[in-house]
C-alpha cells in the first residue's frame, strides 16, 4: 500500500531561513500550538519568518466547491510568501491543500507556475523537523503515556506516517501506544461535521472509544481540525483524554514550553 | 437489431465520438510473478482453494481414481467419450478396474438434463493446463467435453499434467496464444470448488456447483 | 431517489436525514463494522508488497484509461467480433430501452421464467420488476441476491448484497419463505437450502440473465467472475443467455484482463482469484452438447456517454466495481448501503449517482464525505474519488458547460446553489484576501467570538456532540510579533 511506503528522504540541504504558515484555525483557536511550532524550528537553529499577510490555505472554499473564492485566497498566500524559502505548516491538512491541490486549483490560470513552485516549497512541520532538520530532542518531562492521531490528509496527501512517531520515540519518558484504528478518519471533514452531523458524531464517538482503548491519557495530533473535533467531543461527554498539538507537547517537554 | 437499438447505437456512438479527445496512456511495465518451483506454488494455492490433489502416473490414475471414488461410495461417474481421459476410463473399466458405473455425456444437455441435475455424483474432465500463482485450472470445454461436466455434478475430478503449469494467467494467455488462436465458445478458469461467503462472510462450499474438486496430478515420466 | 431523476429534491429524504435510522440501529452497525473489518484485512493480506501493488495498479489504471480513450472504437470492434462469434448485440440509451430489449428477446423466445446471475446493471434497470409486470418470473441465484430478493429488499453493497443481514435474520427469512425449512444457525445448512431451491429453478429456467465484468473487444469475449457457480449455470444451462452491461466495461485486448482480474478479486474480497472465471465467446456451436443456443449482449448507456464528455469526470468510468472504496469508507461502514438510497452506494456511488441521475436527485451525495482519501488509497484503478467529489460539489453550485453542447457538464448543474451560501463565501473571500481586514476580523473574534450564542447556525450542530471551540485572546499573528518573529525576510 502506498501509505506504508516510507517517505522518500532526499536529504535536502538544511536551510537557514523558513517561512511559517500558521493556518487560520491555529491563528484564532490554537495560537499556542503555532507558536510552539515556530519555537521548535527556532531551537533547531533556523530563522523563522511569519509573514503577516497570511490568512488561510483556501481549503474550506475549495472543499465546498467554491473554486474562484478558494483561488483568490490561495493567490493571497502566493503573494504573502515570496522567494524560494521553504514553507512549514503545523497541519497536514493545510499543507496537503497547498502541496497537492494548488497546482490543480490554478489550472488555466496565469499564476499556475507560481502555484506549482509554491507547492514544491510546502512542508508539514513534523516531517520537516525529522527529514530536513534532523532534530534531536531531549526529554525533560515526567513519564507519560500518549497515543498518536494522524490526520487523513497528513497520511494520505502528505505521506507523513512515521515522522511524528519518530519524534515522540526520541523522548525517553514518553510511552507511545498505537491506536489500532489510527488510520480511520475522526469524522471532522470541515463542513462535514455540521452538514452530516449525525454521521460525524458517530465517527468521532468511535474514534474516542478507540483512543480510550489505548489507555493513554493524552492524544497528540498534528492537525487542529481533528483536535477540535476529538477534543471537543471528549470534553462534551466528560472524557478526561487530553488532546494536544504535537508541537506544543514537544516544546513543553524539551524546552519547558 | 431493432430500429430502436440502431437509433440508440448511432446516438451513443455519436456522443462518444463528439466528446473531447483524450490521450490514451502507454501501458506502464508490469512484471507478473514467476516461480522457481511452479508445482509447489500450484499445490499450495490449489489446496488453499480447498482442492484436493492426488499425485498419479499416466498408467495408474484410473486405479487411483477407482479407489478414491469407491472410498467415497459414489454411485456413478460421468465422463466425456471421445476424449483421451474419458476413453482411458472406459478401457480401464473394461479391463476390470473397479470404477463405479460410467455415465457418458454423449447427448445434448436437453436429453441429459435430469441425470445431470439430479443423478450424477461426479464428473471427470481434462485440463488445458494450470496457473501456479493462484492454483487455478484452465478448462476449454469442447464438443466432446461439455461445459456442464465440471459444474453440475457435486464432485469434479480434473486430470492435470504436471508439465502444463504456467506461472500466471498472463503467461498462460501469452504462451498458449489465446487471442491469436481464437477463443472457444467457453473458456474457464477454475480455482477450487463452488463457494460462497454471502452469509456473515462464513465460507460454505458447494452452494451451486461442485462441493469438492479433486485434481489428479499426472507426474512426468513415471 | 426517483428512477426518473425528476425535479423533486424536497421530496426525497437527503442523506443526512436518512443516516440517523442506520446510525441508531446497533445490530446494523455491528454487522457492517464486522464485515468491513474483515474485508479490509483480507484485502490488505493480498497486497503485502507495496512496490508490486503500485506497479499492478498503475497497469490496471492505464489499461482502463486507454480503453476509455478509444471507447467508441472499441465498442464497434466489440460488436463486430461478438457478431462474428454469433452473439447478438443490442444498444440501449436508457434503462427503459434496455428493459424493452430484454423483454422483447424473452417474449420472442416464449420465456416465462428467468434465472439471474448477479448484475448491478440489471439492478440499475430495475429489470426484475419490469419482467414481473409482463408476466415473467426472474429469480436471483447469487446467494446474497437470492436472500434480499426473498426479503423484498435491495442490495446494500455491490459485491456482498446482503452484507447488512446476519445469520439469525437470514435463518428467520428462510424459515418463513422456504417450505419445510427449519430455523438453523448453521451456514452450511442455510446454503444447502438455497442450493436445493435454486437447482430446480436453474433446471427449469427458460433463460439466464447475467452481467459482465470485462468485455474484450479483440476476441469478442464476455468475462464473468464469481465464486458460487450460479453465474456459470445461468449462462450455460438455459437455452437462452442475455448479458447486460454498461458501455464502460469494454477493454481492448485479452492481455488486458489478467492485471484487471488480479486487481478486482484481491480488492473486492481479498481472494487471489475467484473460483470461476467464465469467458463466453458465443452460443453453442454445431456439435456442442450444452450451452445456450442464443446469446445476446445489451450495451447500456444510461448517462455514461454524458459522463464521458468531461475528461476529468470520465475517470469515474474506469471503475471495475470491486467495492474496495466502500469497504474502506468510514461513512459507509457506519450507515450501510441503504442510506445512500441509490443502486451504487459508498464513495463510487457518491460520484456516479449524481452523474447518472443528476444533481437535483443526488446533489447532496458528494457532501456525505470527509474527503479522508481512504477510497482513493485503495482504488485499484486510481480513480481520484475525493477530487471528483469536490468537482461535483462545484458543479452543484457553479455549473460548468460542455463546450460541444453548452449543457451543464452534470445534469441539473447548480442544483445546490443558494444565495446565502454564496454570500458567506463572498464575505470569506473579501476578508481572507485582505491582510489588514483579516487581522481586524480575527482580532474582533478573539475579543468577542466566544460570545457567539450556541444557538447560532453551525454552532448549534457542532455543539450537539462537541464542546464549542474557544477563540484565544491573542491570535498567532499577535503572539508571533510579541515573540520577535520577523514579518519578512530582511533585505
Amino acid at each position: 500500500m502506498t501509505a506504508a511506503t516510507p517517505p522518500t528522504v532526499t536529504a535536502p540541504a538544511k536551510p537557514d531561513t523558513v517561512y511559517f504558515f500558521g493556518t487560520c484555525l491555529v491563528d484564532m483557536l490554537y495560537p499556542e500550538a503555532g507558536l510552539a511550532g515556530m519555537d521548535l524550528l527556532r531551537h533547531a537553529g533556523v530563522r523563522v519568518i511569519f509573514p503577516e499577510g497570511q490568512s488561510c490555505c483556501g481549503q474550506p472554499a475549495r472543499n465546498s466547491g467554491y473554486m474562484e473564492e478558494a483561488r483568490a485566497v490561495a493567490r493571497a498566500q502566493l503573494d504573502a510568501f515570496p522567494g524560494d524559502i521553504p514553507i512549514v505548516v503545523p497541519s497536514g491538512s493545510c499543507a496537503g491543500m497547498m502541496k497537492t491541490h494548488y497546482p490543480h486549483l490554478f489550472e488555466g490560470d496565469p499564476d499556475q507556475p507560481r502555484a506549482i513552485a509554491f507547492a514544491a516549497r510546502v512542508h508539514e512541520l513534523t516531517a520537516f523537523l525529522v527529514n530536513v532538520l534532523g532534530v534531536t530532542l531531549e526529554d525533560k518531562g515526567a513519564p507519560v503515556t500518549v497515543t498518536w492521531h494522524p490526520s487523513c490528509h497528513s497520511l494520505r496527501e502528505m505521506g507523513v506516517v512515521e515522522e511524528p512517531k519518530a519524534l515522540l520515540r526520541q523522548l525517553a519518558n514518553v510511552t507511545l501506544v498505537e491506536n489500532k484504528r489510527e488510520r480511520e478518519c475522526c469524522g471532522f471533514g470541515g463542513t462535514f461535521a455540521v452538514r452530516q452531523a449525525a454521521v460525524s458524531t458517530a465517527m468521532v464517538s468511535d474514534k474516542l472509544a478507540s483512543v480510550r482503548e489505548t489507555g493513554a491519557g493524552t492524544l497528540l495530533s498534528g492537525d487542529c481540525g481533528c483536535l477540535m473535533n476529538i477534543g471537543g467531543h471528549a470534553e462534551k461527554v466528560g472524557d478526561g483524554t487530553r488532546c494536544r498539538h504535537i508541537a506544543e507537547f514537544l516544546m513543553e517537554r524539551c524546552h519547558g514550553g | 437489431m431493432s430500429t430502436a437499438s440502431n437509433t440508440a447505437r448511432a446516438n451513443i456512438l455519436g456522443r462518444l465520438k463528439a466528446a473531447p479527445g483524450r490521450p490514451g496512456p502507454d501501458l506502464p511495465p508490469w512484471t507478473p510473478p514467476t516461480y522457481a518451483d511452479k508445482l509447489a506454488r500450484f499445490r499450495q494455492m490449489a489446496e488453499a482453494n480447498h482442492a484436493e490433489i492426488h499425485d498419479v502416473t499416466a498408467s495408474n490414475w484410473p486405479q487411483r481414481l477407482a479407489t478414491l471414488l469407491n472410498n467415497r461410495g459414489l454411485r456413478n461417474l460421468m465422463i466425456a467419450p471421445g476424449t483421451p481421459r474419458g476413453d482411458a476410463l472406459v478401457q480401464a473399466a473394461a479391463q476390470g478396474v473397479p470404477l463405479p458405473p460410467l455415465v457418458p455425456y454423449d447427448q445434448s444437455v436437453e436429453a441429459l438434463k435430469d441425470a445431470l441435475v439430479h443423478q450424477v455424483d461426479a464428473g471427470l474432465t481434462g485440463t488445458r493446463g494450470a496457473i501456479a500463482e493462484t492454483g487455478t485450472l484452465i478448462l476449454w470445454p469442447t464438443a466432446q467435453e461439455p461445459r456442464l461436466l465440471s459444474l453440475l455434478p457435486p464432485l469434479h475430478i480434473a486430470v492435470l499434467e504436471e508439465d502444463t503449469l504456467h506461472d500466471t494467467l498472463a503467461a498462460a494467455v501469452r504462451d498458449q496464444g489465446w487471442a491469436a488462436a481464437g477463443m472457444p465458445t467457453n473458456a474457464l478458469l477454475i480455482s477450487g470448488p463452488s463457494k460462497t461467503s454471502d452469509i456473515e462472510q462464513t465460507l460454505a462450499y458447494g452452494v451451486h456447483g461442485p462441493k469438492e474438486l479433486i485434481i489428479l496430478l499426472v507426474k512426468k515420466g513415471e | 431517489m426517483a428512477a426518473d431523476g425528476g425535479h423533486h429534491p424536497e421530496h426525497a429524504p437527503r442523506f443526512a436525514e436518512r443516516a440517523p435510522d442506520a446510525l441508531n440501529n446497533p445490530q446494523l452497525r455491528r454487522n457492517f463494522r464486522r464485515a468491513m473489518d474483515g474485508l479490509m484485512a483480507k484485502r490488505a493480506a493480498q497486497f503485502p508488497d507495496p512496490a508490486y501493488w503500485a506497479e499492478l495498479r498503475a497497469r490496471g489504471a492505464a489499461v482502463k484509461a486507454r480503453a476509455l480513450a478509444k471507447l467508441p472504437d472499441l465498442l464497434e470492434r466489440l460488436e463486430t467480433n461478438l457478431t462474428a462469434n454469433g452473439v447478438q448485440v443490442h444498444w440501449a440509451e436508457t434503462t427503459e430501452e434496455a428493459n424493452a430489449i430484454v423483454l422483447g428477446i424473452l417474449q420472442q423466445a416464449g420465456a416465462r421464467t428467468v434465472i439471474k446471475g448477479k448484475s448491478m446493471v440489471s439492478e440499475e434497470m430495475h429489470l426484475n420488476a419490469h419482467l414481473e409486470r409482463h408476466g415473467i418470473t426472474a429469480v436471483e441465484s447469487d446467494l446474497g441476491e437470492y436472500i434480499i430478493q426473498l426479503a423484498g429488499e435491495t442490495p446494500s453493497h455491490i459485491v456482498m448484497p446482503c452484507i447488512h443481514k446476519n445469520k439469525a435474520e437470514i435463518s428467520d427469512l428462510f424459515a418463513e419463505k422456504i417450505p419445510d425449512q427449519p430455523r438453523t444457525d448453521d451456514v452450511d445448512e442455510l446454503t444447502a437450502a438455497a442450493r436445493r431451491v435454486l437447482r430446480e429453478r436453474f433446471a427449469n429456467a427458460d433463460a439466464g440473465i447475467s452481467g459482465v465484468n470485462f468485455a474484450v473487444a479483440e476476441t469478442g469475449t464476455l468475462v464473468l467472475i464469481e465464486n458460487e457457480g450460479n453465474g456459470r449455470l445461468s449462462t450455460t444451462l438455459p437455452p437462452l443467455h442475455i448479458a447486460v452491461t454498461g458501455i464502460e466495461k469494454v477493454v481492448e485486448f485479452l492481455d488486458d484482463v489478467p492485471p484487471l482480474l488480479a486487481l478486482l478479486t484481491r480488492s473486492a474480497t481479498g481472494q487471489p482469484i475467484t473460483t470461476y472465471v467464465n469467458m463466453i465467446s458465443g452460443p453453442r456451436k454445431a456439435g456442442e452438447k450444452d450451452g445456450p443456443t442464443a446469446v445476446h449482449l445489451v450495451l447500456l448507456d444510461a448517462g455514461r456517454s454524458r459522463v464521458y464528455q468531461d475528461v476529468e469526470l470520465a475517470d469515474t468510468l474506469r471503475c471495475i466495481r470491486c467495492a474496495a472504496c466502500m469497504n474502506h469508507c468510514p461513512v459507509y461502514t457506519r450507515v450501510g448501503g441503504h442510506t445512500y438510497n441509490a443502486i451504487y452506494p459508498g464513495p463510487i456511488g457518491k460520484i456516479l449517482t449524481p452523474q447518472l441521475q443528476g444533481l437535483d436527485a443526488a446533489g447532496d451525495q458528494p457532501h456525505a464525505s470527509t474527503l479522508c482519501n481512504a477510497c482513493a488509497e485503495v482504488c485499484p484503478v486510481k480513480i481520484p474519488i475525493p477530487d471528483l467529489l469536490v468537482r461535483l460539489r462545484r458543479e452543484a453550485v457553479r455549473p460548468t458547460e460542455t463546450p460541444a453542447t453548452h449543457l451543464p457538464v452534470v445534469k441539473d448543474g447548480g442544483a445546490e446553489r443558494s444565495w446565502k451560501e454564496s454570500l458567506v463565501w463572498a464575505g470569506w473571500r473579501l476578508v481572507y484576501t485582505r491582510p489588514l481586514l483579516y487581522r481586524m476580523v480575527t482580532r474582533a473574534l478573539a475579543w468577542g467570538g466566544n460570545w457567539v450564542p450556541a444557538s447560532a447556525p453551525l454552532m448549534r450542530d457542532w455543539t450537539k456532540a462537541r464542546a464549542r471551540p474557544r477563540f484565544k485572546p491573542r491570535t498567532l499573528h499577535d503572539l508571533a510579533r510579541e515573540r520577535g518573529y520577523l514579518n519578512e525576510v530582511p533585505k
